[in-house]
This record gives structure tokens, sequence and C-alpha cells, in this order.
């Protein structure tokens, strides 16, 4: 059985044994004259505000934009959102705990989704997982670089079994690509440029052992 | 020949190298489409729509024409969403179709928004999909700039403001009304329905929701006309379809078909069928949450009614093949943790039963359960079935139970097996005897 995680106190939840101040107002939102945002940030998050009727609407792409520059979405990171978008902490911290993508606590650098679910299973992704953690796990600072976890169906059952390399996909994969993913995606390099799912051919069963079509987002940026 | 069928009006030309692009895309035909509905009335880009008899490619298959005249008429903001989501296990005919003919999608949001009257429109994408939202972006400026979407659109009058909302990882905002609640910043659960999202959507407006490939396939309705594109298919499901073949096949990948065409074909013909010397075990028909079919119903029609018919569905058009090497049991399991942690946790029968069939399904394999324990999962299962908001549950619940029902017999097996491992059931057999048995490798 897989064991839930806990903590000393014996619940799973952080800081649940915690004294909880019951005299102290809920946070509210921060006040603009004290919270620096990076002008960056600000700039992005104002942009995503335009785009809808409704200021709320745009927590999604506020979060990612504030887990880009923090690593995750740390307490300063909903501060700073928070502050730009004049809502409280409270409300952001309920969307963040919700969904996948966003990390409620710190992680390695490069995030490495490994889908697990059923049609990458059938192909042997749960092998692929362990050995993924493992490398990553004797990698030299591999905590601080590596994020490494099984991720639900990332959508490209074609190339099972696959990763998902800091937004990147890659597959077919065998254990035998690990070293040399981990090592593309430390140094920033493209991480296994001839197993990207970017150049695959529709159904194409040698799709990933000819010449490749370029980059569609090659075609992108030359038109823009 | 089905092969030769296997490319017709999506994927046509989907490998044409810069199909993304403008230029090319407009060379190709591209949003003439557009222009002819914009010479005629919304209502008889509507009848359109309707004639052609093209169902919902999302899951649920609903007739789009009827969904687009539930919008109640008059000047009040009407909203229409793009569902990208995609998160099916299985699925992913829609990453295709948008990394690849992001301009189709976008004409057809345009031509599906003038029949509807709505003035803003939005395409939420599921956060994993970088490459396709970047690309979704590329070719939305391009479009912009080109005055195909946005204010006046070629001067008819007609406006619609379009934007690419990228999610951030979690299933259940494939579910309409999670969709919305997750666009509109909050947490993705979903809502109670009716009101249904026609009248009451996205910001309390009437919102009109499709999938990506039925709005990818509206410039073909649009430039056939309507009654030439249900000629194609069969009479209840008229058209093409995306199918996503994956699992234990040769040729995993998408292929067009015209509804109707025999699973026996899809999987064999098209994808290659099974490794050499396996034989399929059993296949979801429709994405994880259709309830999985045996080998003898390969010759089942692929279409929306013949598929409920033999006791699945349709779905979204994903079909994962598993031979007779996979045991059920990691099937059942796979597909069961999936939803327990998808699961939202709104409604109790959901949160509740997907996480004991889980814990059942353990049990079984440490070798703690009897078989009475299937006829508690599957009354477990039964309970879950539209008793909660959405069908999250029911995803789960609808295909473990037809696997108890199916593979009851290899459920029994994998229960003495491991129980006899355990030493339990009166003596405690060595490896050699459970080989002799036959009931498991030693």
């Amino acid at each position: 059985m897989t064991a839930v995680r806990r903590f000393e106190h014996g619940s799973r939840v952080p800081g649940w044994d915690a004294a909880v101040d019951l005299e102290k107002d809920p946070a509210e939102i921060p006040d603009a004259a004290t919270v620096e945002v990076p002008q960056e940030l600000r700039a992005e998050i104002e942009s995503h505000l335009a785009n809808y009727p409704d200021r709320h609407s745009a927590a999604l792409p506020a979060l990612m934009a504030a887990q880009r520059v923090h690593g995750w979405c740390s307490p300063e990171a909903i501060e700073e959102v928070a502050c730009v978008m004049r809502v409280t902490p409270a409300y952001l911290d309920s969307v963040a705990t919700f969904y996948d993508m966003l990390e409620t606590e710190p992680v390695g650098r490069h995030s490495v989704y490994v889908c697990t679910n059923i049609s990458c299973s059938l192909c042997g992704a749960d092998e692929l997982l362990e050995a993924m953690q493992r490398a990553a796990e004797e990698a030299p600072d591999g905590e601080r670089e590596f994020n490494v976890r099984a991720f639900e169906c990332l959508g490209a059952c074609d190339i099972a079994p696959m990763a998902s390399v800091d937004g990147v996909y890659v597959g077919p994969l065998t254990t035998a690509d690990v070293p040399q993913l981990l090592d593309d995606a430390r140094a920033g390099r493209p991480v296994l440029p001839e197993k990207q799912l970017a150049r695959r051919l529709v159904a194409d069963p040698r799709a990933n052992s000819r010449e490749f079509p370029p980059h569609p987002a090659e075609h992108d940026r030359g038109a823009v | 020949m089905a092969t030769s069928a296997s490319r017709m009006l999506l994927l046509a030309d989907i490998d044409e190298p810069g199909l993304c692009t403008l230029d090319v895309y407009e060379r190709r035909g591209g949003y003439q489409a557009l222009r002819k509905a914009l010479q005629t009335s919304p209502e008889e880009v509507l009848e359109q729509l309707k004639a052609s008899g093209i169902r919902g490619r999302g899951g649920a298959g609903f007739a789009m024409g009827t969904k687009v005249s539930f919008l109640p008429k008059g000047g009040m903001d009407k909203y229409l969403v793009c569902n990208a989501d995609e998160s099916e296990p299985g699925t992913f005919k829609d990453r295709e179709l948008m990394q690849k003919n992001p301009h189709s999608l976008i004409e057809g949001i345009a031509i599906a928004s003038y029949a509807a009257g709505t003035g803003r429109a939005f395409i939420y994408i599921r956060g994993e999909y970088v490459l396709q939202a970047d690309i979704l972006d590329g070719a939305l400026r391009e479009a912009r700039a080109a005055g195909y979407v946005g204010e006046n659109v070629l001067d008819s009058g007609h406006s619609v403001s379009l934007i690419v909302h990228r999610g951030a990882g979690a299933y259940i905002c494939g579910e309409e009304t999670g969709l919305l609640d997750s666009l509109e910043g909050k947490r993705g659960n979903p809502r109670l329905k009716p009101p249904f999202p026609a009248i009451q959507g996205l910001y309390q407006g009437p919102t009109l929701i499709n999938n990506v490939e039925t709005l990818t396939t509206v410039p073909s309705i649009m430039a056939m006309g309507g009654e030439e594109y249900a000629k194609l298919g069969v009479e209840t499901s008229t058209g093409t379809k995306v199918v996503s073949v994956s699992g234990h096949v040769q040729r995993p990948g998408n292929y067009e078909i015209e509804l109707g065409t025999p699973s026996r074909e899809i999987i064999y013909d098209l994808a290659g069928g099974p490794p050499d010397g396996r034989q399929v075990k059993c296949w979801f028909p429709g994405g994880s949450s259709s309830p999985v079919l045996k080998a003898e119903d390969l010759d089942v029609p692929y279409d929306f009614n013949s598929m409920a018919q033999a006791g699945s569905m349709l779905g979204s058009g994903a079909i994962i093949v598993a031979d007779d090497s996979t045991p059920i049991l990691d099937v059942a399991m796979k597909v069961a943790k999936f939803y327990r942690h998808e699961s939202c946790g709104k409604c109790t029968p959901c949160r509740e039963g997907t996480n004991w069939t889980v814990k059942m399904l353990e049990r079984i394999d440490e070798g703690e359960a009897t078989p009475m324990d299937l006829d508690i999962m599957a009354s477990v299962q039964e309970h879950i079935i539209g008793n909660c908001l959405c069908v999250l549950g029911d995803a789960m619940a609808m295909p473990i139970g037809s696997m108890i029902a199916k593979f009851r017999e290899e459920f029994e097996a994998h229960i003495d097996a491991a129980r006899m491992r355990r030493g339990l059931n009166g003596y405690a057999a060595s490896e050699e005897a459970l080989a002799a048995q036959g009931v498991f490798d030693a």
C-alpha cells in the first residue's frame, strides 16, 4: 500500500498542531504602498487582467507568472499577486492548492512530469518513473535541480511512455534515455531533440527515426 | 480502403509544413468559409450546422446545432468557450489539431460566434500544452492583424474577441461547469445543472461550450454545406471523427475515420493491432471513462449509437487497447487511482467512492480480500452513478463496474492467488504449487 506521508504529530496537514491566534483578523488585500512587486511581474499580471471582464479570471495566469519568478507559490509570490490583482491572499491560496501545476511547496528547478496514466503505464511508464526518480536523487544537487513527479495523462499517448520536461514533451522514452534527459534539462539545452513530440508526424510509425520537419514554433516566430 | 479514408477533412493536410501560419493556411483556402458565412445571416449559418447533424466531439455527443439554438436571443453579453482541456486519458486529438492547424480552430470559433451571437470567446487550454498554447497565441495574433477576429470582422458588423486562457492541471476542468468556474478564476468545482451553461454560464451569461474538434470541423461544414457533410458517416452519427489509438498497438496515433467504421478496422488496419503474438484482451472505446469492451466486440461499428448499444460509449474517441499480457487488476487500479486523484471532493459519493474503490483493489492485491469484496465494490460503483453534480464519479464507476462484470473470474483468481501467497486459505502454498495451478507466474 502506498504510505501516506505524515508529519510527526500524525496529521497530513503541515502545522496542524500549531497554535492558532484566534484573535487575529484574516489577511486583507495587501497594501500596494508596502508590497514590492517586480516590475515585469506586475506588467504581466496587469496584461492578463485586461483580458477579462472580471479580474478574478486572471488568477491562474497570474499565479503561473509568479511561480515562474519565485519557483513556487511562496507566501511572497501570493502576496505580490494579491497586491496587483486586489484580492485577498486566502483567495489565491484556495486556487493554488487546487491545481497540480501550481506548487505549494518549494520544488526543484526543472520540472519533469512523467505520465503514468493507463496508456503510458501499459507501455512501461512505471519503470521509467522509478528510473527517473532514482537518477534525479543520485544526481549531484538533484533535489534542488529536479522536480520529478508522476503526472496524470498528459495527452500524448501516441508517444507513450513520455515525459514533459519544463513543458517540452518527449517520448517514447526508455530507461536508457534518462541520464541524457536530465543532463539536457540541467544544462538548459533542448531536451532529447530527436524525441520531441513537436516533430512527430500524425500516426507515423517512423516519425522518430526519419528526417524531422522543422519545429512548428520556428514557423510561428518567422511569421509574427 | 480504410487507410486511404483515414485522412479526410481534419487531418487531410495536417502535416503540411507551416500549416500553422496564416500564409499557408490562406493559400490552402483558409478563412474562405468564414467569408462565406458572413455573407449569409446568422440564422442560415445555424441552419447549416443543424443540417450537418454534427454531434459534440468532447464526450457527451450532444448535437451542436441544437446546443447553439438553446442560447437566448437578445442583446445580453453572451460567451463562447472552446474546451481545449483535453484531459481524458487516452485522448490526444485536440493537441494534434491545435498544434498543426490552429487557424482552422480560430476560423471555426469566428463562424460559431457569428451563428450564436457571442461577442466574447475564450479557448480554455490545459496548462500542460505549452507548445500548443504558444502556437495558438501566435496564430491568434496573425488572425487579429488580418481582421478575422476582433472588432467588426471583415466589415460584416460582427465583433468577437478571442483570448487563449491556460489552465494549470486539473482533469475536472474539462467538465463544462468546472471549466467555467476555473475560467472565472476559482477552484474548478462543477456546478449544479440546471441552469445549463447555455442559459447561465460564464459570468452568469448564456454560454456556448464546444470541444476543439467540433469547432475545427465547422469551417469544413460551411465550405461543403451542412447536407453534404451529413452524407458522411451514418444517419445518427454524421461526419468524420479523429480517433486517438494508444496502448498495446503497433502504430499508436490519431486517425480520422468516417463514423460507423468497424472498430476492428481502426485497431487492426490503421493502428496495426497488438504486438505480434498477442491478442486484444480488453479495450476502452472512448477514453478511460468508458466501460471496457472485449475482443468479441471488435466488430461493433464505431459511432455514437452502436457503441451505446454495445454497452459502452464513444466518449472523446480515444481507443485504449490492452493485450492479453496485462492483468485486469492493473488496468482497474490505474483507472481508479486516476479518478481518486482528480475527484474535486465536492460530492460525497465520488470523493469517498473513488477512494474506497482504490483501497479495495489494494486489498485484492495484498491478499486480504475475499470474492465478497467484488460484490461490495460493484455496489459502490452503482451508488456513485447518477448521484453527483458531474460525471467524474460515473467515469470511474462505469469502467470499474464493467471490468468486475466482464472479468470476474480473473479477479477471483487473483484474490485466490494473493490469499494463497499470504498463507491464508488454510495452507501456505509454495511458488511451485501456485505455478502448477496456472494461477499466475511464480
